[in-house]
């Protein structure tokens, strides 16, 4: 238990100073499974979060999948995932470019 | 008994020449012997023997010509009674247990009302079943093996009953052994044939007389549409169909159907009491709107109150585009909840702990006294076995009475309460209501663009495109687009109709899409609809030969193909348990893909005889594609477009 405390509180700040590829992520993104629940674009669904265009931190995000939310998604442990593969897929995921703007698609009320 | 007994024997001894000699054997030997000779010959010719015949063909005396026709079967008086029901459709895929009453609604009956559907595979009748009555109202008649075709219906039925759909079944079985020819009747006969599924239906029988088969008939059909409506299942005995109508006096009785039950008057009046008192009370609906009339009645009691309706749609029950259509309600802000035919009741109130396979802990959602009453059919039909009963709900009020019957009076008793401070106070409640509904729309809107231009196709794109093609048309969605879609054409399309939607499977039996939106889509024809169904791929490949029938009977229906190539609820199982042993998820594809090779539906389509495109793959490519397939469904023709999607 003492070796799990650690390991959870150590890969934040791990995960912080790691320089991550969004290539080399996206293909971590799809060999774990990300994109069966928040989509390949990261876009989410009823299944997963959107994580496109969000605000989050690389040590934010690996703590979140070292230890989700109850109910959510699969607990990914390092054992499964490293913290530096995780942070390759972070670094795909904030790389996602931003959607077009609602306005600029008639079929969702835009001109 | 004793003209009984000789046709018997005859038919035994005659039936033993076929089983000799093959199909041509099957024409009586009269017959046989007048087409082997040239016509003139044959007038010439005297008849030969019947010793004659005997000896030269070693099939034993032929059958005297009196036996071999009987222009009056049993299955005739069948069809009076099954007409007398008004069946416009009887599904089937054919089998001898019941060639006579398939023989008759052919040709005795005209083969109208009913009219025979061709179905491939029994589960595929039972299933279009399902859909049809959920735009008709009515029941359709299914025909089947009272062994391997009931086998095979099985699981449509048990969707059926559990989404409280009712199904008129017939079985065909041979009960008297003496009938039965050879190893194949006997192995398709059996004693009970409805005990396999008396477990989820509402009803059967097993008539031994013509009488007793039509008050059976109409029997079950008011047992199978009393609410709650549930399949029943009556056998047609093979002796009863093929042998000469005997009795005297048969009639058919008159149907009367049973007026669904209502709540009574003091629960209805301590509900209104309720729902007018609460500050913040909320609506949820599973099947609360069996008719048209329905979702005008829940509009009026929403409206009445101010009060957000959270629609589960198991049934099209409210409007999205309505203010007061809430897409989503915490319910730990409700101080009063009522529960209109919500089949899990308990999961609205309550909460499973994460590890509940591990710790099968669970704690309420809503905040203590919190008042809370349903009105539902369930408890009136609840077995054992099977367990779609669900969990117990702690509820105060449990009204045993159909919610579209209920509301008039509760409408009318909250509406005796209204003061006028209240309706201040529910406008207020309203307003607000109304501003979280455009925000919930605007969000929908914003989130849709995310992967807009994604290759395979995101589930917002492909909704919002097929939303443009069918938006000014009398359009009907027959398929569950939930949680396979993200629930996106909920949130992008306008439902208002009581056909827009027809809920989901019932049972969550997979293999009920394709077969049930051919079902919807044979309903929806005659009113000019175009029936859209958003097809998940691991579904249509249970029974995709239904798409054969769809082509064969000119049923218009625009199939789109939701094709993520992978049975993708599963492979979340397979994560979540992968990860929960910590060996990783990159092996969940195993057992749950559906790729290598990947699946060509538009070749499935055109091997079916209808119109085939695809695969999508490009979002640019989804809108002349749909506008190709519509013209084909105009002209009242089946089409399918293949598009290649996001798992969700």
């Amino acid at each position: 238990m003492k070796t799990l405390w650690i390991v959870l509180t150590l890969a934040p700040l791990a995960a912080l100073y790691a320089q991550g590829n969004a290539d080399n992520g996206k293909k971590l993104y799809v060999k774990n499974g990300c994109y069966q629940c928040h989509g390949l674009e990261g876009q989410g669904s009823n299944a997963g979060a959107r994580l496109a265009q969000k605000s989050l931190t690389a040590p934010a995000f690996i703590a979140y999948v070292r230890k989700p939310a109850p109910g959510g998604m699969p607990v990914y442990s390092s054992k499964v995932i490293s913290d530096a593969d995780l942070t390759e897929i972070w670094t795909y995921v904030k790389s996602i470019p931003p959607p077009p703007p609602v306005t600029s698609i008639p079929l969702l009320g835009g001109q | 008994m004793a003209k009984d007994k000789k046709t018997v024997l005859g038919r035994r001894g005659f039936l033993k020449a076929a089983t000799a000699t093959g199909a041509a054997a099957l024409v009586p030997p009269a017959v046989v012997q007048a087409q082997a000779v040239p016509a003139a010959q044959s007038v010439r010719a005297s008849r030969p023997s019947e010793a004659a015949v005997a000896a030269e063909t070693g099939l034993g005396a032929p059958a005297p010509a009196d036996l071999m026709i009987n222009e009056r079967p049993g299955s005739d008086f069948m069809v009076d009674v099954i007409k007398a029901l008004g069946f416009e459709y009887c599904c089937a895929n054919p089998g001898s247990s019941f060639r006579a009453l398939h023989e008759s609604i052919i040709n005795y009956g005209g083969n109208r009302m009913p009219e025979l559907i061709t179905c491939c595979h029994e589960e595929s009748s039972v299933a279009m079943a399902h859909g049809y009555f959920k735009i008709e109202g009515k029941p359709l008649m299914v025909m089947a093996h009272g062994t391997v075709g009931l086998q095979h219906a099985s699981m449509a039925i048990y969707n059926a009953y559990c989404d409280r759909v009712p199904v008129f079944i017939v079985l065909g079985n041979i009960l008297d052994m003496a009938y039965r020819r050879g190893n194949v009747e006997w192995v398709h006969s059996v004693q009970d044939a409805a005990a396999m599924v008396r477990d989820f239906t509402k009803w059967d029988d097993m008539p031994v007389t013509l009488e007793h088969f039509a008050e059976s008939a109409v029997h079950g059909y008011r047992i199978a549409m009393t609410p709650p409506a549930e399949p029943v299942v009556l056998i047609a005995d093979g002796k009863l169909q093929e042998e000469p109508i005997a009795e005297k006096n048969l009639r058919v009785p008159k149907l009367s159907l049973a007026s669904p039950p209502q709540g009574d008057s003091g629960s209805v009046a301590e509900c209104a009491r309720m729902l007018v008192a609460a500050e913040n009370p909320v609506l949820v609906a599973g099947r609360a709107a069996r008719t048209a009339n329905g979702v005008k009645l829940l509009v009026e009691l929403a409206e009445a109150l101010q009060a957000p309706v959270v629609d589960q749609r198991a049934r099209m029950n409210f409007p999205s585009k309505h203010p007061l259509y809430a897409a989503s309600f915490n319910m730990a802000g409700a101080d009063m909840i009522l529960g209109l035919e919500i089949q899990d009741f308990w999961s609205v109130l309550n909460q499973q702990t994460p590890l509940n396979r591990l710790g099968m802990e669970s704690k309420p959602v809503i905040k203590p006294g919190t008042k809370v009453a349903s009105i539902s059919v369930l408890p009136l039909s609840h077995k054992s076995n099977y367990q779609d009963f669900g969990r117990y709900e702690e509820v105060d009020i449990a009204m045993a009475a159909d919610a579209e019957a209920t509301l008039p009076a509760l409408i009318e008793a909250v509406k005796k309460l209204i003061t006028g401070d209240r309706r201040r106070v529910f406008q207020e409640r309203g307003a607000k209501q109304a501003e979280a509904h455009r925000r919930a729309r605007e969000v929908s809107r914003q989130e849709a663009t995310h992967a807009w231009n994604a290759s395979p196709i995101s589930t917002a794109r492909l909704s919002a495109e097929i939303w443009e093609q069918v938006k000014n048309e009398d359009w009907s969605l027959v398929s569950n687009i939930r949680n396979y879609m993200s629930d996106w054409p909920t949130r992008l399309w306008d439902f208002e109709k009581p056909y827009h939607y027809i809920g989901q499977q019932g049972g969550a039996g997979i293999g009920y899409q394709a077969p049930a939106a051919v079902g919807a889509a044979l309903a929806n024809r005659k009113y000019g609809r175009l029936s859209v169904n958003i097809n998940c791929d691991g579904d249509m490949n249970y029974a995709p030969s239904v798409l054969w029938t769809a082509a064969h009977h000119r049923i218009p229906l625009l199939t789109v193909m939701h094709n993520n190539r992978a049975y993708h609820q599963e492979v979340m199982q397979i994560q979540l348990m992968a990860n929960r042993a910590n060996r990783g998820v990159d092996r969940a594809g195993i057992g749950t893909a559906i790729t290598d090779p990947n699946i060509d539906y538009a070749t499935m389509a055109k091997a079916y005889g209808m119109y085939g495109e695809g695969p999508i793959m490009k979002s640019a490519d989804l809108a002349p594609a749909l506008k190709r397939a519509i013209a084909v469904v105009k002209r009242g023709e089946p089409a399918l477009v293949d598009v290649v999607t996001q798992p969700r």
